[in-house]
């Protein structure tokens, strides 16, 4: 709270009455934009459109300059992009498929359990593939969540092949009626070859049993993660496809603004975000409060 | 970003090979460059400016005595002065008392169980040390069950109690088993938590002062952003932890949040994960890590053979 009545208490002092915004301004804000990991080329990107934008509308008070750099921040998350997402319905596809990937740790397999239960709660039966046959106690932990949703959790030993677990979940989705498939894959850090390799085939071969899936390869980020994430979603989306994006562990002390620069580049839509380590804990994404946090 | 570099000075000034030294007029460009190379690299904002800051200062008016250009020169410098502040040279873990207690903390999914297993194993096969691994992580999903497959796999005795939701005394049954069992070493590892969850630093901070732990390690995950600071921070002044574990450094991170946390704790890094196998770990070399964080090894070598 602070800093944000120091940001915008600054902003009035040093915008009132003039055409341009003083450097002390962007001073701050570039600041702001960078602690919270927009990166830097990003964030010169956002002072140059607003540098650009005072100019071009020539005067410019207090509440025009808040709304201005809320209003270009948001361009960059929304430019190609999708609306926000609405809910947490589907549509027209039966079974929908959903992967979920990223790097060690981010937060993947509570993410299945947060959204297995959002989804079952809206009235879907869905079912979980314990693909991360890799991990110590990997099928153990989606076990777990299975029973705490009370869902469905497809598994085979540890070390099993995961696309032949895959493959089993969408099978038994089909056979079972069920509306939502979740497949959980081990993480693994993006300049592995083999292991991304692996993600590509454990992707292909779900299309054998339903030639569209997966729908959705949700990829997850850590909020806390910095300039790291950009090639994250680059080798990701390479070797699969990635959609939709999920940013976890925003109820910590990380901004998360990595993701600006990320929907700006790949046109990928942020759709859930992680907010604690609870079943309640998932929410959809929403640009206008996203972009307030950061000021906060 | 060499070349870039590189083209940018040439272009600038014509600098005499050998001759001159450094001023703020012939490296401003290289500042400029060597702090966005830092943020790059997730280095915080403050310690960025701060330290390129630092460093110019401390470099203007040295003499440019060999066949590198002023640039190549102040880009040495900070590497140098980046490798010093990372520490100098290697940290060992203080092994004393009987048992040896060493607490594992940090953020959800940072690497904590994982490095609670190879630490186990490294301590077994290289230090010939008989540890007992302590679960004390009651939160999670299957957490006991990771620590205890990880123990089998390095072949080290795990204490757990499903029983029991209280860290403290599991913690405390935890050392009362290796005394028993005449186990020198206890590793307990924590469940992960924000540095801003009340409760759960409270918690941990009662694991500190039931246990006594020689060793209190910060284990942080080397992909982390400008938060770094926030957590390690938070977590320092509530455990006054004795080092810190940089995990996942197999990746293609910068690892910028080493300098970052450095710079503020001014703590040890002890250790640094490089892979999910158990064999997967390393000490930590500071000279290695200041060249990673500003990946200007060309000009570094290139200023070393002049
Ligand atoms: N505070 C907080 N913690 C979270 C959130 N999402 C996940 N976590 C925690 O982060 C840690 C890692 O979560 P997992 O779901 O196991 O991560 P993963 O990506 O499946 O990990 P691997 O399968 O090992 O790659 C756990 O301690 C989770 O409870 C979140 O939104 N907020
Ligand atoms: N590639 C790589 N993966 C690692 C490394 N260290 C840990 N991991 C992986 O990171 C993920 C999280 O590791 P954990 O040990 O479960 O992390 P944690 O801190 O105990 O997690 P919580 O207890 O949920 O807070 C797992 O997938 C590990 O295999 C490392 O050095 N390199
Ligand atoms: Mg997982
Ligand atoms: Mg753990």
């Amino acid at each position: 709270e602070k800093t944000k009545e120091g940001f915008f208490a600054k902003i009035s002092k040093a915008v009132v009455g003039k055409s341009t915004v003083d450097d002390a301004v962007l001073d701050e804000l570039e600041e702001i934009l960078v602690t919270s990991d927009v990166g830097v080329t990003t964030t010169l990107k956002i002072i140059e459109r607003i540098e650009a934008r005072v100019e071009r509308d020539k005067y410019v008070n207090t509440s025009e300059l808040n709304q201005i750099l809320r209003d270009e921040i948001q361009a960059l998350l929304a430019e190609n992009n999708s609306d926000d997402f609405a809910n947490f319905e589907y549509g027209k596809h039966k079974p929908y498929v959903i992967m979920v990937v990223g790097v060690n740790g981010v937060g993947k397999t509570t993410t299945i359990g947060k959204l297995a239960h959002k989804l079952k709660e809206s009235g879907n039966k869905v079912v979980l593939g314990a693909a991360d046959t890799f991990r110590a106690a990997a099928v153990d932990q989606i076990k777990v969540w299975g029973e705490r949703v009370g869902v469905r959790v497809v598994a085979q030993p540890m070390g099993s092949d995961p696309a032949s677990v895959a493959y089993d979940t969408l099978q038994s989705a089909v056979s079972n009626g069920e509306d939502v498939v979740i497949i959980d894959t081990a993480g693994r850090l993006h300049n592995k070859i083999a292991l991304m390799n692996e993600l590509t085939k454990i992707k292909n071969v779900m299309k054998k049993v339903i030639p569209d899936a997966p729908h959705e390869i949700l990829l997850v980020l850590d909020a806390s993660t910095g300039q790291n994430a950009i090639e994250q979603c680059k080798q990701f989306t390479e070797a699969t496809d990635v959609n939709a994006l999920a940013l976890t562990k925003l109820d910590g002390t990380a901004k998360g603004g990595v993701v600006i620069g990320i929907s700006d580049q790949f046109k990928i839509p942020v759709k859930y975000i992680g907010v604690g380590e609870k079943i309640n804990d998932l929410q959809l994404f929403n640009k206008n409060e996203f972009v307030n946090s950061l000021f906060k | 970003m060499f070349e870039n570099l590189q083209d940018k000075l040439d272009r600038a000034f014509k600098v005499l090979k050998g001759q001159g030294s450094i001023s703020e007029i012939n490296v401003a460009e290289t500042v400029k460059e060597i702090r966005k190379a830092l943020l790059d690299a997730d280095v915080n904002y403050k310690t960025a400016k701060t330290f390129t800051d630092e460093v110019r200062e401390k470099a203007l008016g040295q003499n440019v005595l060999t066949s590198v250009s002023p640039g190549q020169l102040l880009t040495k410098i900070m590497n140098d002065e980046l490798a010093s502040l990372m520490g100098g040279t290697v940290t060992e873990l203080e092994l004393k008392g009987n048992p040896t207690v060493i607490l594992i903390a940090g953020l959800n999914g940072a690497g904590k169980t994982t490095f609670s297993g190879k630490l186990a194993n490294y301590l077994k096969d290289k230090k010939n040390k008989k540890p007992l691994l302590v679960a004390g992580d009651v939160y999670r999903p299957a957490a006991v069950d990771q620590l205890q497959i990880l123990g089998e796999q390095v072949g080290v005795p795990v204490y757990a109690n499903l029983e029991s939701k209280d860290p403290v005394a599991i913690a405390m049954e935890g050392i009362a088993e290796a005394k028993r069992n005449g186990n020198n070493v206890v590793i307990i590892d924590t469940a992960g938590r924000l540095a801003i969850d009340e409760a759960l630093m409270n918690e941990i901070s009662a694991v500190k002062v039931a246990t006594q732990p020689q060793e209190i390690l910060f284990v942080v995950d080397s992909m982390t952003g400008q938060d770094a600071v926030n957590t390690a921070k938070a977590f320092n002044d509530r455990l006054d932890y004795t080092g810190v574990v940089l995990t996942k450094l197999d990746g293609d991170t910068r690892g910028g949040a080493a300098l970052s946390i450095k710079s503020v704790v001014n703590k040890p890094i002890k250790f640094i994960g490089t892979g999910e196998k158990m064999e997967a770990l390393d000490v930590f070399y500071p000279d290695r890590m200041a060249s990673r964080i500003l990946g200007m090894g060309d000009v570094i070598s290139l200023v070393e053979r002049a």
